[in-house]
């Protein structure tokens, strides 16, 4: 690792696709991932988001489509002929080896002298703030030390593009939270390309430039995190990317853009998204339900179900005539108790309307 | 490694241009000299190459490998793509293959195999022995590069190093498992002259001396096929009980010598298969303590019962028993703890536990067991040929119709067929209880638990049935092997080391040391060998375990298959097979090392596959990957990075197969030759003549050798840890959870 700034590659997939003999792991899809962005893969398990990594690394073969790294066609190349390096859910360190030996591997595999390799490998391992810790063995790392060596391993060659797949997964929760942000750090500083794999949408939210929602072997929605968190293509992103009550509603009068939407006694006014008149999908995030008092015009009606005192917020399961919502109110102190008639009101922000 | 070269390597056509057009295509007769090798100035036809042959001899049909070399030329040296190459190699390779497979299958010593080709392409007025060093390498080359031709085309996920190792393996097993068994099958479904096929089958086949039911109304013996069935059946029932007990006492109580009963799994393997049965002759044979016993005290002889049925189911069971503890242990403890914790917290009893969990739980291990010691049975061959007089199974009828007075190989290939069928149905019964219902749960999760402990009356049982089984276990051995030390069992009690002596004796001659005794050139040639098939039969099987959990490619499925199935044919089968199939050309191999070294390879391969399947599995794969990721050859992944993780796989696979091949006698009996005898042979041949006090000697020898490699085994496994916790050592934390 040399520090100074180097602009990553860029990878385009055209029509690729996975297929385990009638089961298609991915279907057909197009892909840019810009140089020297990072782009996090996001879907449940099973969506197909690790078997997309693995065809760029190279592990896996594609069934159709090709993959161009930098302009160059990889699609019949090699893991070890494509100039990619990949950081493994489980680190995949060498329990035989020491720490910089596992980080020199790569660098004698290309043909370099050991001596000189060593002696890179333990600049990279200072670089992820293990300096020191070179002769150790992987298993006398605790987990976050060892997650650094994964990284330190893959960046020392100097990759066009480096992957990740779910490499916080195994961590606690506080310190995948720093670990995070030193690899969003780490890759802003050298420029590489990296495109992540997880499941966990505020990970994704926190580190991207770009997130690839995948739903059933298929993409649902690429963009930027607020694009995602703000303008869902549709329920399933709505409802992935953090939590959303999914309701039914109408519109009744489109103008300049804006849709006036009935949700019952309740009339919103909300972006149209280019959706005409009629029944539509409307998706509410838990925080942009306000509770009023019962009497409050133009509001939708509702009954307290439960009421759960979280310390800094309260949340809600409200009965309404569109069916239950979920609701976070950032003020606690005035617990509503559960059967007590409301009325709810809907900030500008965190109410939309979706494509089915 | 980045490696954009082109997929042939010229090294590959070297070796076939060796083998066509220097080396001697055939075998050499007169023997191996240097100037022989030089088979293109050869003035014999029998010792030129392919090429001298087809052009000076008028051998025509040694034109196909030169034909092939010249088609190989052109892939490799004349073609530029890597696509347009690899097909080129592919057309080679296959070409090459498939020539030398026809000329060999086609033309034998003395002209055409089969009269057909006699009446369509006029007579042949000669012939040509097997294949030599030339065609076998000749034969390897062109199987390269048919697998790097593949491997150019995207097959093998374009790995040459695993195109090749595939390529190598299935093409071992077709020559050395597959090959044989189908000539098996092709004698046994062969007519004799001047007979109808249909008749000779109906009198091969249905003759009532296979399935005669004869012994359930009369005193007549029934049929061989039902004596085998019922002797694998009784003994697999015992076993299965027996196995079952010792492993509830072994996991589930207090009992203080648990350790010393985990030693009986070790010695079925360090013994050689007739040491049981000569303990028994000498307990209960006729000149046994206890007949000499009853006719001192009450003059009452007790007879022969032991030879028979009554003595091989015994012998069996005295055998098999450690076999069946060795599964049921490792069922009894894989049983999750949780599972019986549950039980209990909702108010069972411990019977009711035991009886509707824990049992329930291990019926499918039990099956298991019980299939697993079915097929020893069957092909067992060391205990019924001692002890089983005119009880014959068909282990040991396969031997005496090819050994007998009247050699009747048809006779013989019918029996190993029948074998072969009970061997297979047994496999794939055994592989739908496995593969369907396995409850042996042994998770990556932190499994917590305590193993808990079973009923009063079953512990009772438990012990009852198996200590004093485990104290008769113990007085077999050491009378087995207290009878090296006596002069004449029964007769002459005179302490004495005569046949330590007659087999082991070493003088001092003119030109140093003079190995007199009897038995040192067997063990030597036993150790050396066993020497040489150990480390190719560990490498040969970690490499296939390897391909199987780590690859994937077009055929795996078939190439796990047809290994599996390869082990479940029994060894008399094999060495059936081996002199049938290995004893004329193509390939002439019946009285050399070769063909016992070949045997031992593919017989305990088995060993190798298994063990390196569960060190494979308990090896994140992501390992690999990583490797490959960080540019590191497939070669060198393997390694660097598998090899030394899979160090205890490697000397178990390695021990094993070495103590395998000292302690095997059914296979090895049928191909053993005057210069290449085994130490097994060597000693069945000295029971068959009642001399029982060397063959013990002997014996007792080998099971101190093989204790030593045992040692090994045990000093570099240890016990399997499953990370959960320990009754002695309740603090003990999980240390994988610990690590990670």
């Amino acid at each position: 690792m040399t520090g100074e700034k180097k602009q990553g590659a860029e990878v385009r997939l055209e029509g690729v696709a996975k297929r385990y003999g009638k089961v298609m792991a991915v279907k057909p899809l197009d892909l840019v991932v810009a140089p020297g962005s990072l782009v996090t893969l996001l879907g449940p398990s099973g969506c197909g988001k690790t078997t997309l990594l693995r065809m760029i690394a190279g592990l896996e073969r594609v069934s159709e489509g090709r993959i161009l790294i930098g302009g160059g066609d990889v699609t019949d190349l090699s893991a070890g002929e494509r100039n990619v390096s990949m950081v493994f859910q489980s680190y995949a360190l060498f329990p035989h080896m020491s720490v910089r030996e596992n980080v020199a591997f790569g660098l004698v595999s290309e043909g370099m002298a050991k001596a000189q390799a060593h002696a890179k490998a333990e600049e990279a391992v200072a670089t992820v703030g293990l300096a020191g810790l070179g002769d150790r063995l992987p298993s006398e790392l605790s987990g976050g030390q060892q997650q650094r060596v994964a990284v330190a391993r893959a960046l020392v060659l100097e990759p066009d593009v480096l992957l990740f797949d779910e490499p916080l997964s195994n961590l606690d929760a506080r310190l995948r939270r720093s670990m995070r942000e030193e690899i969003r750090d780490l890759q802003k500083r050298l420029g590489v390309t990296v495109v992540y794999v997880t499941h966990d949408q505020s990970e994704a939210l926190a580190v991207s430039d770009t997130i690839v929602v995948m739903n059933a072997a298929e993409i649902a929605q690429v963009g930027t995190p607020r694009e995602l968190y703000e303008e869902p293509a549709n329920v399933f992103v709505a409802t992935f990317m953090g939590e959303a009550n999914h309701v039914r509603g109408t519109i009744e009068t489109v103008r300049d853009g804006m849709a006036q939407v009935r949700l019952d006694t309740a009339l919103i006014e909300m972006p149209a998204r280019e959706l005409g008149e009629g029944p539509v999908d409307v998706v509410i995030r838990p925080e942009a339900v306000r509770l009023q008092p019962e009497d409050e015009a133009n509001g939708l009606a509702a009954t307290v179900l439960t009421a759960t005192y979280m310390g800094a917020h309260a949340e809600y399961n409200l009965e309404t005539p569109v069916g239950r919502l979920f609701a976070v109110a950032p003020e606690a102190d005035a617990l509503r108790k559960p059967g007590d008639r409301i009325s709810l009101g809907f900030g500008r922000r965190g109410i939309m309307l979706v494509k089915p | 490694m980045r490696d954009h070269k082109l997929a042939g390597n010229p090294l590959l056509w070297f070796v076939a241009f060796l083998g066509v057009v220097i080396l001697p295509w055939h075998v050499l007769e007169d023997g191996f000299s240097l100037a022989r090798l030089v088979g293109i100035a050869a003035a014999k036809p029998d010792e030129a190459s392919a090429l001298a042959q087809a052009a000076r001899f008028d051998r025509w049909w040694l034109w196909g490998p030169v034909i092939a070399l010249a088609l190989a030329f052109h892939a490799v040296f004349l073609t530029r793509s890597r696509a347009t190459q690899g097909d080129a190699l592919i057309v080679a390779g296959f070409a090459g293959l498939s020539l030398i497979g026809a000329q060999g299958w086609m033309i034998g010593a003395r002209g055409w195999y089969y009269p057909l080709f006699e009446v369509v392409l006029g007579a042949l007025p000669m012939g040509q022995y097997g294949i030599g060093i030339g065609g076998a390498l000749a034969f390897l080359a062109f199987l390269l590069m048919l697998t790097n031709g593949l491997a150019a085309r995207g097959a093998f996920g374009g790995d040459r190093f695993v195109a090749s190792a595939v390529g190598v393996i299935a093409a071992s097993i077709l020559l050395f498992t597959i090959w044989p068994v189908a000539t098996i099958l092709g004698q046994a479904f062969q007519a004799p002259k001047g007979d109808t096929l249909a008749h000779a089958l109906a009198s091969r086949f249905m003759s009532a001396r296979i399935w005669g039911i004869a012994c359930l109304y009369s005193g007549a013996a029934c049929g061989v096929a039902w004596n085998t069935l019922a002797l694998a059946t009784a003994t697999a029932t015992a076993t299965t009980i027996l196995g079952l007990c010792f492993a509830l006492i072994v996991t589930r109580t207090s009992f203080p010598a648990k350790e010393w009963l985990r030693l009986l799994t070790v010695l079925p393997i360090i013994t050689p298969p007739f040491v049981i049965g000569l303990g028994l002759i000498l307990i209960f044979g006729r000149s046994g303590i206890i007949n000499q016993a009853f006719s001192a005290l009450f003059g009452v002889e007790l007879g022969r019962w032991i030879y028979g049925f009554n003595g091989v189911w015994l012998a069996q069971v005295f055998s098999f028993t450690p076999t069946a503890f060795l599964v049921l242990i490792g069922i009894v403890q894989g049983i999750s703890p949780s599972m019986e914790e549950a039980a209990l917290t909702l108010h069972a009893r411990p019977t009711r536990v035991f009886k509707a969990v824990t049992l329930p739980l291990m019926m499918p291990g039990l099956a298991n067991a019980f299939l697993v010691v079915f097929v020893e049975s069957l092909a067992d061959f060391g205990n019924p040929i001692i002890l089983g007089g005119s009880f014959g199974v068909l282990s040991t009828e396969i031997f005496f119709a090819v050994v007998g007075a009247q050699v009747d190989f048809g006779r013989a290939a019918t029996l190993a067929f029948i074998l072969l069928l009970f061997a297979l149905a047994a496999f794939f019964i055994q592989r739908s209880v496995i593969g369907k219902r396995s409850y042996v749960s042994v998770t990556g999760k932190g499994d917590t638990g305590l193993q808990q402990g079973i009923p009063d009356w079953v512990r009772r049982l438990a012990y009852s049935i198996a200590l004093p089984w485990a104290l008769l276990t113990m007085t077999v051995y050491a009378l087995a092997l207290a009878g090296g030390f006596v002069k004449v069992w029964g007769r002459d009690w005179t302490p004495t080391f005569s046949h330590f002596g007659r087999a082991f004796a070493i003088d001092w001659g003119a030109n140093g040391i003079v190995w007199a005794g009897g038995a040192w050139s067997s063990l030597f040639t036993t150790i050396k060998l066993a020497g040489i098939a150990a480390p190719l039969t560990a490498g040969i099987g970690l490499l296939a375990a390897w391909l199987l959990s780590r690859q994937r490619f077009a055929g795996r499925t078939a190439l796990e298959f047809a290994l599996m199935l390869s082990f479940c044919v029994p060894g008399t089968v094999i060495g059936v097979a081996y002199i049938l199939t290995f004893n004329i050309p193509p390939v002439e191999l019946t009285g050399t090392a070769l063909i016992l070294i070949i045997c031992f390879v593919f017989r305990n391969m088995p060993v190798g596959v298994r063990s390196g399947m569960a060190a494979m599995s308990q090896l994140d794969k992501s390992l690999d990957e990583a490797a490959v990721t960080l540019r590191a050859s497939t070669f060198r992944t393997l390694r660097v990075v598998v090899l030394p993780l899979l160090k205890p796989a490697i000397v178990t696979a390695l021990v094993y197969s070495f103590v395998r091949a000292m302690t095997t006698v059914s296979a090895v009996i049928f191909l053993v030759s005057a210069q290449h005898e085994m130490a097994t042979v060597f000693i069945i041949n000295r029971v068959i003549n009642g001399d029982y006090g060397l063959a013990i000697a002997y014996a007792a020898v080998l099971i101190v050798l093989m204790m030593a490699a045992v040692g090994l085994i045990q000093l570099a496994i240890g016990e399997r840890r499953l990370g959960r916790r320990q009754d002695t050592a309740p603090g003990e934390v999980n240390r994988r959870s610990a690590g990670a």
